[in-house]
């Protein structure tokens, strides 16, 4: 079996993955590898073809592949190796990756530190428990998405989409504008989980209809989808009796939320947060394994790709250092925990040294929506770190609150932090 | 989640200048545009823009001969004007790319007498030249 070196390997190309290896090599790492299960470089971006891409970092409104080729440039300009049509089979709690390929079958990598960037997948059928007979026609968002914008195939004519999360509040356009007709979307809570500007330019420009709190009752059709029956829930999703509508469609999307994918971390024995369904990490993106860093996606799921990015550069620098002996070892964290009307947080733990470096971005989601002025605050002992307003808060926005070095003493003083959201 | 009215004296439009998505009622008074509940300095010139001459960016796909993969994404180069999204996907159906394939590459120019082009999203490559270690 052929074996290998390198400083920093980072698993993945998608957003998180390209930032941590170009970050990587700016801070001193010699030989950088990313392995990328696809045939070219750039995760799930070459596939999102719509705009809305590096508002944030690059002042610019692009699309996906435009944003990710900037990325995949400036790796391979700073000579950043891909091993590309490769997927690791293993990672070894001594960051050993295993990996297969068509060109160089099984090979061994032992780099210095490892990056996790695998992104998320999307929930299936499977895990939504939708009833029904099982024909053709039922397919996630994403996997329509690249079906429809890379490979040229249109999936069906006659669509309803579950869930009004983004990709799936943008494939419908998508599919409007290749001659399908949408015929619903479909939420089975009170508020729209993507954001605002996809429902106002994704549906309501091309009079898509969205019902809220509405789901799928069963899937009906032999060998390819004929309709599916839908019917009003309550709060507790319970069916309200006497609200079904069977509506005729020949194929049913599925755009009902995105589970970071861990499976490789869990066999480095690297911790995850059952709430976020990715490892946790320190304010560096250092998981509970020496020498293992993660950003974006596979962490926690993002709204906007320029976070993600943020996270790998983040990560991608920590990690170079590690490799380096660079990085001096926490000698005492602080737990991070979600209190009031917070769903999760990540980091999970913070290092009081840290805050030398300056602020710490403490990053979480609301459990329930405050369509109203609110306070996001950090907590230890009772009383309040730090807090910012907010003029509002909802479930589909990520909330940051800085940790600022003025706060260092009551940090150091902390037993544990507590983030909260509540109404101002 | 209502249709927005179609009444041209007044109307409901979900502001997106920020992700808070207010909804304004827009009502139109000898030519100048006023906003019924308080809003922000954005939301009114959004307000504005989208009433009298409403743009998106728009994004699709066209072919791609001898590429390694059938389609290149394209965009507007600028937001199109929104009563002319579907004319301008019809001409993108007409138009046929040989790769290679450089991104920013003007694949419509002056669509629809607009003055705004439609640009390639990314580079293609010949599909003989793939060579998977090294892109």
């Amino acid at each position: 079996m052929n074996s290998r070196r390198c400083d920093v390997a980072v698993i993945g190309s998608g957003p998180g993955g390209l930032a941590a290896a170009i970050a990587a090599k700016k801070h001193g790492a010699e030989s950088v590898l990313v392995v990328e299960r696809d045939r070219e470089p750039g995760g799930i971006l070459p596939q999102c073809i719509h705009n809305g891409f590096g508002l944030e970092i690059f002042k610019e409104d692009l699309p996906g592949p435009s944003y990710a080729q900037r990325f995949i440039r400036e790796a391979y300009d700073l000579r950043v190796e891909f091993l590309l049509d490769s997927m690791v089979l293993e990672v070894g709690a001594d960051c050993r990756l295993t990996l297969t390929s068509r060109k160089g079958g099984i090979q061994e990598v032992h780099p210095g530190a490892l990056v996790l960037a695998m992104g998320c997948r999307e929930r299936t059928r499977a895990q939504v428990r939708l009833p029904g007979s099982r024909p053709a026609g039922v397919y996630t968002a994403g996997t329509a998405q690249r079906w429809v914008n890379i490979e040229g195939f249109m999936p069906g004519r006659r669509f309803v989409v579950l869930g009004s999360g983004d990709i799936g509040m943008i494939m419908a356009r998508r599919l409007t504008f290749e001659g399908a007709k949408v015929e619903r979307v479909l939420e089975i809570m009170p508020y729209l989980s993507g954001l605002m500007r996809n429902y106002v330019q994704c549906l309501q420009d091309y009079s898509i209809p969205l019902e809220m709190q509405r789901t799928v009752t069963r899937i009906i059709g032999d060998r390819r989808v004929e309709a599916v029956e839908t019917a009003s829930v309550d709060e507790f999703w319970q069916v309200i009796p006497g609200s079904c509508e069977v509506i005729p469609c020949d194929t049913l999307l599925l755009s009902v939320g995105l589970i970071p994918e861990n499976e490789l971390s869990r066999q480095a024995g690297v911790s995850i947060d059952p709430l976020t369904g990715g490892p946790v990490v320190d304010s560096h993106f250092q998981t509970s394994v020496p020498g293992i860093f993660s950003a974006g996606n596979v962490v926690h799921v993002y709204d906007l790709v320029d976070w993600v990015t943020e996270a790998g550069y983040e990560a991608g620098k920590i990690a170079a250092l590690y490799a380096q002996g660079k990085l001096t070892p926490s000698k005492r964290t602080v737990a991070v925990r979600a209190g009031e009307n917070v769903r999760y947080t990540v980091p999970q733990r913070v290092d009081p040294l840290a805050l030398a470096e300056g602020a710490i971005p403490m990053q979480m989601r609301a459990r329930q929506p405050i369509e109203a002025p609110a306070w996001v605050e950090v907590a230890a002992g009772g009383k309040t770190l730090t807090r910012r307003a907010l003029p509002y808060a909802r479930p589909g926005e990520m909330v940051t609150l800085n940790i600022k070095p003025e706060n260092a003493d009551a940090l150091f003083d902390a037993d544990a932090l507590i983030l909260n959201i509540i109404p101002r | 989640m209502k249709e927005m009215e179609k009444n041209a004296d007044s109307r409901e439009i979900i502001c997106v200048a920020c992700p808070k998505g207010c909804r304004l009622e827009v009502r139109r008074e000898g030519g100048e545009i006023l906003i019924r509940q308080e809003g922000c300095k954005r939301g009114l010139e959004y307000a504005i823009s989208e009433i009298n001459d409403p743009r998106r960016m728009v994004a699709s796909t066209v072919r791609l001969v001898n590429g390694n993969h059938p389609l290149v994404p394209v965009y507007t180069a600028a937001p199109f004007p929104k009563g002319k999204i579907r004319e301008l996907l019809q001409a993108l159906r007409e138009v046929r790319l040989e790769a290679p394939v450089k991104m920013n590459q003007v694949v419509l120019e002056n669509a629809l007498g607009t003055g705004i082009d439609v640009i390639a999203s990314r580079d293609m490559v010949m599909y003989h030249s793939i060579d998977i270690d090294h892109i």
